[in-house]
């Protein structure tokens, strides 16, 4: 039995920018299983159905159609036992401003069912380093604290599948190798984790399973190391003092100054050797290295850059 | 604790951490009301004989107080809870629609049986009405506080922002409550506004209360029990349905 099942799933909204009567297809046809004890990732651009999935699997929006099942209880017909063993930390940092963070945890705990928690509470406080604000009203936390205040609140009831929107976005770097050991402990642990991130070398490093999602389908779906191995050839790496000529603009990886560009031979990395200079452009600091999952990434993406048809089907 | 015990206790607990906002306050101006209109009518108004107008004012007052707070408590916790995106808490839980429900009608009757009470005892230093029917006067409590808690859901779930509310509660419970009886007897209205007054399910929540203090009222109490019992079903209906099909709050 898997952890988390989507049967063929779609989600669709009125659309707003489709003609009278359109529809916006945010989800197409999406089936994806994942098994217990997994780290999977769930990578795609803005607008590609992460979050919808995650709404969906936490029955916080419904399927338009298909079937969602947490450790094989529907979402819908069988909610409360889907989300016994559901633990969502959502994208948005949410907080309410009546309470303490103890309070906070021992109600989410009560929601849930489950009594005499403080133990739980306490080790949970401490894992994420909230201990010294137990009694401190939410309202005055930092942002960094109110993300670990979020994990905490979702893992109150020990459930068996955590699903993690975003979990890292503007979170400072210390932060997030505590909050990723903390996971990676409760993954070691048995507890399945569904990862959605836009920052790729965090999904590389630790999902073992990885499905990519644009427009609203899934385009890839692979272990993590298949897919690094399925990228063939090397990456020519190197700084230039300019904007690249267009011809090599549409295939690089460009972060300011430095330029990432996909390289299948030695005959290759001298031809955009050449083409830089015949652009005028000193070229410094040359390196050759394997692909990671962010050329792999760009490559999915780049293959399925068909248009976006969602739009009033 | 149950799920929707602990949901329900966190409903009281929030009112009452704000107890000057929602206890006192309401309170203090139910006494102003008191203050004002007792002074100024009292030698010119006599609704019933043997009853002073004040006194007459005392149950009304707190029935009036009890159905604006018992669907404050319950409107304004849900629009605060969408504004903030906190619902996502609740909305992430295994708690049913009917777990909601309790909670958050079941805390609104203790916000309305608070306040009210709090209003009828500091009015005791004014004027003190007979206690002729107290099982009556805290039956249509109970379910005034229950109807409008449930009227409470239906708006905190409509409303997307507290302009939205506020439009709910200046539009409609103001007027209602307003002009249910509160300060005057219905038989000293013309009668088109007579006729008007017995389709608003307010009037017989006041009445059938008031009766229980002094054994009269405009109407039959059971009549007004009925009426108080039926807008309760339904309007409660209406709060659960809502709530089953997530309205404005799953998508």
């Amino acid at each position: 039995m898997p952890a988390i099942s989507f049967q063929s799933v779609s989600k669709s909204y009125p659309s707003p920018r489709g003609p009278q009567g359109g529809t916006f297809l945010a989800l197409n046809n999406v089936s994806l299983d994942i098994e217990a004890g997994e780290f999977f990732g769930l990578l795609g651009p803005n607008g590609a159905g992460k979050t919808t999935m995650i709404t969906i699997l936490a029955g916080l929006a419904k399927a338009s159609s298909g079937r969602v099942s947490v450790m094989g209880h529907d979402v819908q017909t069988d909610f409360a036992a889907a989300r016994r063993a559901l633990g969502v930390v959502p994208q948005e940092l949410v907080f309410d401003p009546f309470f303490k963070v103890r309070e906070a945890l021992l109600f989410q705990s009560g929601y849930f069912g489950v009594k005499h928690n403080e133990t739980w509470v306490d080790e949970l406080l401490d894992y994420l380093g909230l201990a010294d604000k137990s009694d401190a009203n939410m309202r005055s936390l930092s942002g960094g604290m109110k993300r670990r205040l979020l994990v905490a609140l979702a893992l109150v009831h020990k459930p068996p599948v955590i699903v993690l929107d975003e979990p890292t976005a503007g979170v400072d770097v210390e932060l997030r190798q505590t909050l990723w050991h903390f996971i990676d402990k409760l993954n070691k642990q048995g507890h399945t984790v569904l990862l959605t991130t836009h920052y790729l070398e965090e999904a590389e490093a630790l999902c073992g399973r990885i499905a990519m999602l644009k427009t609203g389908q899934v385009v890839a779906l692979d272990s993590t190391s298949a897919l690094l191995s399925a990228a063939s050839g090397n990456v020519l790496r190197c700084t230039v003092d300019g904007d690249l000529p267009p011809e090599l603009a549409s295939l690089a990886r460009v972060t300011g100054r430095v330029v990432q560009l996909p390289a299948k031979d030695a005959a290759a990395v001298e031809q955009y050797l050449a083409q830089i200079r015949q652009a005028g452009l000193q070229v410094q600091d040359i390196e050759i290295r394997r692909p990671d999952l962010e050329d792999v990434f760009l490559k999915v993406m780049h293959q399925h850059s068909g248009r976006d048809d969602r739009v009033a089907l | 604790m149950t799920g929707w015990q602990m949901l329900f206790y966190k409903e009281v607990l929030r009112f009452w951490r704000v107890g000057a906002q929602t206890i006192t306050g309401p309170i203090l101006t139910a006494m102003l009301y008191l203050l004002v209109f007792g002074q100024a009518l009292e030698s010119h108004v006599k609704v019933y004989d043997d009853i002073s107008y004040t006194a007459f004012l005392v149950p009304g007052l707190a029935m009036m107080s009890l159905l604006q707070n018992a669907f404050a408590n319950s409107s304004s916790s849900l629009v605060a809870s969408k504004v903030m995106g906190n619902l996502v808490f609740l909305l992430l839980t295994p708690l049913s629609p009917w777990h909601w429900f309790v909670a958050y009608v079941g805390a609104a009757v203790v916000r309305g049986l608070v306040v009210g009470f709090g209003v009828l005892a500091v009015a005791l230093l004014f004027a003190v009405p007979p206690f002729a029917q107290p099982l009556w006067a805290l039956l249509f409590a109970v379910l005034g506080s229950a109807l409008m808690g449930s009227l409470g859901v239906v708006a905190g779930l409509w409303s997307e922002k507290f302009d939205h509310m506020a439009a709910f509660q200046n539009f409609a419970v103001m007027p209602m409550t307003f002009l249910s009886g509160v300060f005057y007897s219905i038989h000293s209205l013309p009668p088109f506004w007579q006729t008007v007054s017995h389709f608003n399910p307010f009037f017989y929540m006041i009445d059938g209360f008031r009766y229980g203090f002094f054994g009269v009222s405009d109407v039959s109490p059971w009549l007004s029990l009925a009426v108080v019992v039926s807008a309760t079903a339904a309007v409660g209906l209406w709060a659960l349905q809502l709530l089953r099909m997530g309205y404005k709050i799953r998508n």
